[in-house]
């Protein structure tokens, strides 16, 4: 095992990669930017470097000044974290070429699946069901009018190297298709630097279940069952749960085997997630593969009693997975609300200085944030502030005990989403189980007078 | 003249707009980028943009001001 890692990630993420670490005896160097020079993240690491300046591109995202200080600090291995460089191929790259560890998949299986199309065409091939669309980039509005035609309205135009939202679009005839095209491909250029876009079927009131993979280094792959992120803002998520209320036993077997397959196919190690759409039939589509650790990751834990951080840490370390397919347990529900500094009726971010924070605390309630009274949110990073995950021995008591904790928590000073969350959890159609992606959009009104 | 603020800290990611371009109620001036967002900045009155007090990529905070209109 390793006796030292960087952290090159921030917030909530290293916080709780830090505390695993310590669990194991392993010695934690966190990296920090001037906006997080009072974050929980660097007080708890055993040392704290800083890397630069409070844009991400000028700090989180400086790949050979994080490598310079993981050399200084004679770190052996660099957890990613999720978000900023989790995915970056270039950084697993140059992480290899310096003999340092990634804690993720290799380069050529980031690269891989990083590019939407490229993990279309790689998982038609290993077998895994896929939205029909095209799987080639589209030159221009003519060819995806052409295309669109071919695959039937209503579709989804997408960036090829897309995440979050950014860069989708939804269009129903043609002249919306080509109205969106140029502005989709401009904004895809400008936040990822390439344009790339394609189209799939859009599919009406799906399911995003998603299935938590861990591989090691020898093939050995397990699933951890699957988590329901249906609940979106925005195409982002805001409730997780596991297990998903729609799932059968067989569906959620054959989703598992398929992602299996997917991760061994492309010679996948360490811990990921295969993305899915789930049809109003039980369908199931792949949607793209998550190469890291992700947001969502504690419901799995809760479920499973599996740490997969830990897990994260023995499969990069060169250790065999430790859990055959039939040991792997499914325990109670858990759902996770993700906090959001944004205003609940309008989404739009808010930044500011948390005059008071307190979170609830309680057996059944596991909070991870980095944030405390006195701080102050900055606009140079995502809005979420805090994950609050509830467990319960059966649905409803989880969603119970998460509203109870939602009602004890306390922020002042800058607006979040927490009446949108209790809202939500108490609504008859979410606790009824009908957890669609465009729950919010239908059931917009109640919320917003609620 | 009408100041066009920013309704949030952030980045300015785009000016959508120049110096002596007619623009109408609502239209969209400027895209500030905030929390990984974009928040598109519109005017309240029509007019025509008089001064631009902002680059792209200038980080301003709530209340700044970004475009005059007359």
């Amino acid at each position: 095992m390793f006796t030292k890692v960087l952290i090159a990630n921030r917030g909530e993420i290293a916080a709780r990669v830090i505390r695993t670490c310590q669990k194991l005896g392993i010695r934690t160097v966190a990296v920090y930017s001037e906006a997080d020079a009072d974050s929980l993240h660097v007080s708890l690491a055993d040392e704290a470097y800083l890397i630069g300046k409070p844009r991400v591109a000028e700090s989180y995202l400086n790949i050979e000044k994080i490598i310079e200080v993981a050399k200084a600090a004679k770190a052996e291995a660099i957890h990613p974290g999720y978000g900023l460089l989790s995915e970056n191929p270039a950084f697993a790259r140059r992480c290899e070429e310096e003999g340092i560890v990634f804690i993720g998949p290799k380069a050529d299986v980031i690269a891989a699946m990083g590019s939407k199309i490229e993990a279309r065409r790689t998982m038609e091939k290993a077998g895994v069901p896929i939205v029909p669309g095209v799987s080639f980039a589209l030159d221009g509005a003519d060819e995806a009018a052409k295309a669109a035609v071919s695959i039937g309205y209503p579709v989804m135009l997408k960036a090829s190297a897309g995440g979050g939202g950014i860069g989708m679009h939804i269009a129903r005839d043609e002249a919306e298709l080509r109205q969106v095209f140029e502005g989709s491909q401009k904004r895809a250029a400008s936040f990822f630097g390439d344009g790339t876009m394609y189209i799939e079927k859009y599919i009406e009131r799906p399911r995003h279940i998603e299935i938590q993979l861990l591989a090691d280094q020898n093939g050995n792959c397990v699933y951890l069952w699957e988590r329901e992120c249906s609940i979106q803002r925005r195409h982002q998520k805001v409730v997780e749960e596991a297990p998903s209320p729609f799932l059968d036993e067989e569906t959620r077997r054959k989703m598992g085997e398929a992602a299996v397959r997917a991760a061994r196919y492309i010679g996948y190690a360490n811990a990921g997630t295969v993305e899915f759409l789930v049809d109003e039939q039980k369908n199931f589509y792949f949607l793209e593969m998550n190469t890291r650790l992700q947001v969502e990751h504690p419901v799995t834990e809760e479920i499973t009693g599996i740490d997969i951080v830990e897990e994260q840490l023995r499969i990069a370390a060169g250790e065999p997975l430790r859990y055959q397919q039939e040991e792997i347990r499914r325990d109670g529900h858990a759902i996770e609300v993700r906090i959001y500094a944004e205003d609940p009726n309008t989404f739009y971010p808010s930044p500011g200085r948390i005059t008071a924070f307190s979170a609830p605390q309680g057996e059944w309630i596991r909070h991870e944030t980095a944030v405390q009274s006195g701080i102050t949110v900055t606009p140079f990073y995502d809005p979420m502030i805090a994950k609050l995950i509830a467990k319960g021995p059966d649905r409803q008591t989880a969603i119970e005990r998460l509203l109870e904790a939602l009602r004890d928590y306390r922020v002042e000073g800058i607006k979040t989403n927490i009446p949108l969350l209790e809202a939500v959890l108490s609504h008859p159609a979410f606790q009824a189980g009908d957890t669609t992606t465009d729950f919010l959009l239908k059931h917009w009104k109640p919320l917003k007078t609620k | 003249m009408n100041q066009i603020t920013a309704t949030m800290a952030g980045s300015v990611w785009k000016i959508v707009v120049a110096v002596g371009d007619r623009v109408e109620e609502g239209q969209d001036v400027v895209i500030l980028e905030s929390m990984k967002m974009e928040i598109p900045i519109a005017v309240e009155t029509s007019g025509v943009v008089k001064h631009i007090h902002v680059q792209e990529g200038d980080f301003v905070n709530e209340g700044d001001v970004l475009v005059e209109i007359e």
